[in-house]
């Protein structure tokens, strides 16, 4: 399992766009990846969940990724996150 | 080339694409029982839906700009949210039609997002809507009628008011319908917006859906489907020369309306909508002499709230300041039913329950529309006028509840303000009982298309009866002279708030038999103004 950690950068949150950007970023992944914002926890695979954390600038992100591809996962995300959120 | 004729109701020339609108044909969305085949309806409805929103997003980067492309991106994003289609997929095999469980699984997201404590997110419900009205409308095969990109032609059978009220009307250049009058909602709404508009014309959907391009020269009353060279020509010539006759109108902008006498007359506008005062105030118009309220309570299926009805006049009042504002009250029923009234359908819709007679009867319908209209009142200078009075006790009703509807407000610490309240005179009888009339309202506006109708008792929307419906009726130049004569012996106001208050023929007489207020489509006010000012009346 790997785990990244990420405070948000943009000022309007995690709005529907990099919502929508960070499910298609994580779609071709078939490990089980988990964001959880103090608000709560959502599958980054399901846009409506992430956009329900509501999580805005400010607060920080714990992804969790687990699966055969977890190592490849975690280093696109971190660079998804940097470049996005 | 094909040509062909029609009844004029607006002159220029207007050339370019031609779109037939065919009203929304809806199948009912009925499962086929076998939550397999809705299964694939579905997914072949999300493709389509992909499909349509890709090309939207495409053309909304180039044309409108990222923001809104954006919004767009996350629909297309939805579409494949695995929540959506899990919920959808449930739904269906519960046994629901692949259009419901599409349409109420959007509408519990909908409902998620709009209760969040977070105002961005509250808005996202409308993506949802509008992502799950998309699949819906693809799976009920409402592909019925769908609008091209930029400005085109619109030919039609007929159109309601609530489907005008729904058009894009800066990008239409010209109606062409088949039936309707020149007293007929279409035609008015040419008149607003300025677009040379034919009706009762002989264009049948096949030519118009043929051709490339489509011309209409308002000035003759003609159509051609792909008009030759030669034809092309000499319409853009005309095209050219009626730009130029509106330029020289230009002069008279801002200007005062007043006869070479030193007669004063107001030049006003009619309007139906908050829009449509920015349009008066773009063409000059002086105030507004008849906001046709009812088409806030149109193409809709409730009654409008208070708060909607405030917030309309309110930018009403707003927008044009310290000039009048007449609001006419209510006048549904005739050929404007509305479904949610629950009114019952009629023989003789004309002479039945509608205008004033509706708002008496049902309280709860006229109370909203009272207190929005004093609410609103704080804000500029409005008035308000009741249609369809034919005794003077209905006005009195009226005025009564104006007055409670007034203390009720102020005693909830509403400011309001004085609202002059007049007569629109359009029966017969309030026209003969002008005198008495004018000793209990502020002004008279009369309303010449109803009162032509039921002086002359001739049906304004058959167009069969076009040769018998006379506005120039001796009997109603006799009304028309009465009524005036009344108001000024009463020392109140009188205005011409129907079609022939922008009547080139008739304004002379009508500031003779001393109207001063003529009301109007904004676009003939400049050239109103012209004939005011040019008038040895």
């Amino acid at each position: 399992m790997k785990e990244i950690k990420h405070v948000i950068n943009d000022p309007l949150g995690m709005h529907a766009r990099p919502a929508g950007m960070l499910v298609k970023a994580v779609a071709p992944f078939a490990s089980k990846i988990t964001v959880t914002a103090p608000t709560g926890t959502a599958d980054a695979k399901r846009l409506m969940a992430l956009m329900r954390l509501a999580a805005k600038q400010g607060m920080e992100l714990t992804i969790t990724i687990e699966g055969a591809d977890e190592e490849k996962a975690a280093a696109e995300l971190q660079a998804f996150l940097t470049a996005n959120l | 080339m094909k040509k062909g004729i029609g009844l004029p109701v607006f002159p220029g020339v207007a050339i370019g694409p031609a779109v037939v609108y065919r009203k929304a044909q809806r199948t009912l969305p009925v499962s086929s029982g076998d939550p397999a085949v809705e299964k694939a309806k579905f997914a072949a409805a999300l493709e389509t839906a992909r499909e349509q929103l890709t090309a939207l997003f495409e053309k909304a980067k180039v044309e409108i700009g990222e923001e809104q492309a954006a919004i767009v991106e996350v629909q297309l994003l939805m579409l494949d949210d695995l929540d959506y289609l899990d919920g959808v997929n449930m739904a269906i095999e519960d046994g629901a039609a692949a259009a419901i469980a599409a349409l109420d699984t959007g509408e519990s997201f909908a409902q998620i997002f709009a209760a969040m404590d977070d105002e961005y997110m509250n808005a996202r419900s409308a993506d949802i809507r509008d992502m799950s009205h998309r699949l819906y409308d693809i799976l009920c095969g409402n592909t019925g009628f769908q609008l091209p990109e930029g400005s085109f032609l619109l030919v039609a059978e007929d159109l309601a008011p609530s489907e005008t009220i729904q058009l894009p009307r800066e990008r239409i250049m010209a109606f062409v319908t088949r039936q309707g009058s020149s007293s007929s909602h279409t035609a008015i709404l040419a008149r607003t917006l300025n677009i040379p508009s034919l009706v009762q014309s002989d264009i049948t959907f096949d030519a118009a859906d043929d051709c490339q391009i489509l011309a209409v020269d308002g000035f003759t009353g003609t159509w051609y489907a792909d008009p030759d060279e030669e034809t092309l020509a000499m319409l853009r010539v005309k095209q050219a020369e009626a730009a130029e006759a509106r330029n020289a109108l230009e002069a008279f902008r801002g200007k005062e309306s007043i006869t070479k006498s030193g007669k004063k007359v107001l030049l006003v506008a009619n309007i139906g909508c908050p829009e449509d005062a920015v349009d008066a105030l773009k063409a000059d118009a002086e105030g507004v002499g008849l906001m046709r309220s009812e088409f806030l309570y149109l193409g809709r299926d409730s009654l409008p709230t208070e708060e909607e009805l405030y917030e309309a006049y309110k930018k009403v009042a707003e927008t044009m300041a310290h000039r009048p504002v007449v609001i006419r009250t209510l006048d549904i029923g005739a050929d404007k039913q509305v479904s949610y009234l629950g009114l019952e359908a009629e023989e003789n819709p004309a002479l039945g329950l509608r205008g004033l007679r509706i708002c008496l009867t049902n309280e709860e319908i006229f109370r909203p529309q009272l207190r929005a209209i004093y609410r609103a009142s704080a804000y500029g200078n409005l008035h308000v006028m009741f249609p369809m009075v034919a005794s003077v006790w209905e006005l009195k009703a009226a005025k009564a509840l104006c007055a409670r509807v007034r203390k009720e407000l102020e005693e909830e610490g509403y400011p309001t303000k004085d609202v002059p309240i007049g007569v629109m005179v359009e029966t017969p009888a309030a026209a003969v009982l002008a005198n008495e009339l004018a000793k209990e309202a502020a002004f008279f506006s009369v309303g010449t298309n109803d009162l032509t109708q039921y002086t002359l008792a001739v049906d304004r929307q058959n167009a069969k009866l076009g040769e018998f419906y006379d506005p120039y009726h001796p009997a109603l130049m006799a009304l028309l002279a009465h009524i005036a004569k009344a108001a000024n012996d009463n020392g109140i106001w009188a205005g011409i708030c129907g079609e022939l208050g922008a009547d080139p023929k008739m304004q002379e007489k009508f500031i003779e038999m001393g109207y001063s207020e003529l009301s109007m489509a904004a676009g003939r006010i400049l050239e109103s103004r012209k004939l005011v000012c040019e008038s040895n009346v």
